[in-house]
């Protein structure tokens, strides 16, 4: 099969790889970028773990041909990180214990950044709807939500 | 179409591990050169906080910081031996053999300090930051890592500690048959609260509150999270979550999370958690483990609420709308019972 060449950015920084037709952008983060951070939960939609934003846009990258995505603006959990600190996100998750096994975390935090991003202060049902598409096993969503509105509402330690 | 409320309670004993004798677990700790120890171990943390827990429970056991104990944990090749995480044990069994393998540990710790000051082990006592001194004398001190040092490169001595957790097997009473198939139990009472429509089948967690007696809370918010996220955990088995909806038959089998339903964050409700603290004689620190009886309580509770706001009684899990409707329809309509 003839390999098709992509270029798009990854957190900020021009990649270029080259693609199967039908490759979809979970498995060319994953497997061809070789960032881990968008997870496999289902490959079918319906969990919401390898969320990431296509020009600050939520999409689960399960679903999206690579092939789509040439010459926009991927972000993921991996890039989140602001130099050696947290991203506030990331803080309040950890202060009110909203990850256990941890695996629906990257997806979470990718949906609560898109939504932060265009709404700054969102109320509980906003951030109820904008998590939605995910799903958790182990926090049963509550540290989860609070750990949003915490981050939205600058209540975060450091 | 009305939507009934209803209210019901469920009260759990839960056996901590498994039952009748054996169930081990094994831990080893040793230091490095560094004075910072390590706890190998096979057992597995999967995201319920074991780490964390054991962590907490060597470094109290030693008399160190907390931040230089490191868990490395889930290596059955080259850890010792763990029977698993599973059954509420892991705080119970595996920290119960840490407490043994970090208390010898300490032993050695306390020798090889008493060595370098030229004073009597029984004499001398940690202060929990990271030094050894002699009792009433603080200032005839040396830090962990200079004993570390000292009996690694001085004195040619391992500081560690093995420890193993065994349940002693229970006889059976001649007379009686009677055995006592665990060692503690921990309690659980919750009340659920429900909104049950009479024309979709529907059910909706209106509120819940639990009341937990699991020993002592060895890290209060890594109980909390199980408790909270448990709790759901058991909604979703009580009304949601199947392999197999028209057992035996496997038709209409889930194949992905789009079929296999789970609780969402929209249907989430509030739920007020008490937790009583009756420390278990055989626990370490007193903990027992909160583990799976987080969930447990909810099932019962919920079939309950269903029963006591439309009088039907589902014993069938899950409790689907189809389930309820069915039911409803067979009795000639929704029969709400007294207000609880
Ligand atoms: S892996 Fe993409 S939604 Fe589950
Ligand atoms: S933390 Fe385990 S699935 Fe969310």
């Amino acid at each position: 099969m003839t390999k098709i060449p992509l270029q798009f950015r990854h957190n900020g920084r021009d990649v270029a790889i080259f693609v199967d037709g039908g490759t979809n952008l979970l498995v060319a983060l994953r497997e061809l970028i070789g960032d881990i951070t968008p997870k496999f939960g289902c490959g079918q939609g319906g969990c919401g773990t390898c969320s990431v934003l296509i020009d600050g846009e939520l999409h689960l990258s399960c679903l999206t041909l690579a092939e789509t995505v040439s010459g926009r603006s991927i972000e993921t959990l991996d890039g989140m990180k602001q130099g050696p600190n947290l991203h506030p996100l990331q803080r309040a998750f950890a202060d009110n214990f909203a990850a256990q096994c941890g695996y629906c975390t990257p997806g979470m935090l990718m949906a609560a950044k898109a939504l932060l991003d265009r709404n700054p202060s969102p109320s509980r049902a906003e951030v109820v709807e904008a998590i939605s598409g995910n799903i958790c096993r182990c926090t049963g969503y509550e540290p989860i939500i609070n750990a949003i509105l915490a981050a939205a509402g600058g209540r975060v330690s450091a | 179409m009305t939507r009934h409320r209803g209210r019901g309670m469920a009260s759990i004993n839960y056996p901590i591990g498994m039952n009748l004798g054996g169930d081990p677990s094994q831990a080893l700790v040793h230091s490095n050169p560094s004075g910072k120890f390590t706890v190998a171990l096979s057992s597995i943390d999967l995201g319920q906080g074991m780490k964390s827990v054991t962590r907490q429970i060597c470094a109290e056991t030693l008399g160190v910081p907390v931040e230089d104990v490191y868990v490395d944990t889930a290596d059955s090749d080259t850890g010792p031996h763990c029977m698993g995480s599973f059954a509420s044990r892991g705080t119970h069994r595996v920290g119960n053999a840490v407490m043994a393998a970090a208390r010898e540990a300490r032993g050695v710790m306390m020798e090889a300090a008493a060595e370098e000051l030229e004073v009597n082990a029984a004499d001398l006592e940690t202060d929990g930051r990271g030094n050894i001194h002699v009792k009433g004398a603080p200032h005839r001190s040396i830090s962990t890592k200079d004993v570390a040092i000292a009996a690694q490169f001085k004195q040619g001595k391992t500081i560690s500690g093995r420890g193993i957790f065994l349940v002693p097997l229970s006889d059976v009473d001649p007379e009686t048959g009677e055995m006592s198939p665990a060692t503690c139990y921990a309690h659980a009472c919750l009340v659920a609260e429900v909104e049950v429509d009479d024309e979709t089948g529907e059910i909706a967690m209106v509120r819940m509150d639990s009341a937990y007696e699991l020993g002592r809370a060895l890290n209060p918010r890594l109980v909390e999270q199980q408790l909270v996220g448990g709790a759901w955990m058991g909604v979703g088995h009580a009304l949601y979550e199947t392999p197999e909806p028209y057992y035996p038959d496997p038709v209409h089998g889930p194949r992905d999370f789009v079929e296999y339903l789970m609780p969402g964050p929209g249907d989430i409700c509030p739920h007020d958690i008490a937790v009583l603290e009756r420390p278990a004689p055989d626990g370490p620190f007193g903990g027992k483990g909160p583990g799976e009886m987080c969930a447990n309580p909810v099932l019962p509770a919920v079939a309950n609420a269903i029963f006591n706001a439309v009088g039907v009684r589902i014993d069938d899990l899950p409790i689907t709308p189809e389930k309820v409707l069915r039911a409803i329809k067979a009795q000639g309509g929704a029969r709400p019972q007294a207000r609880r």
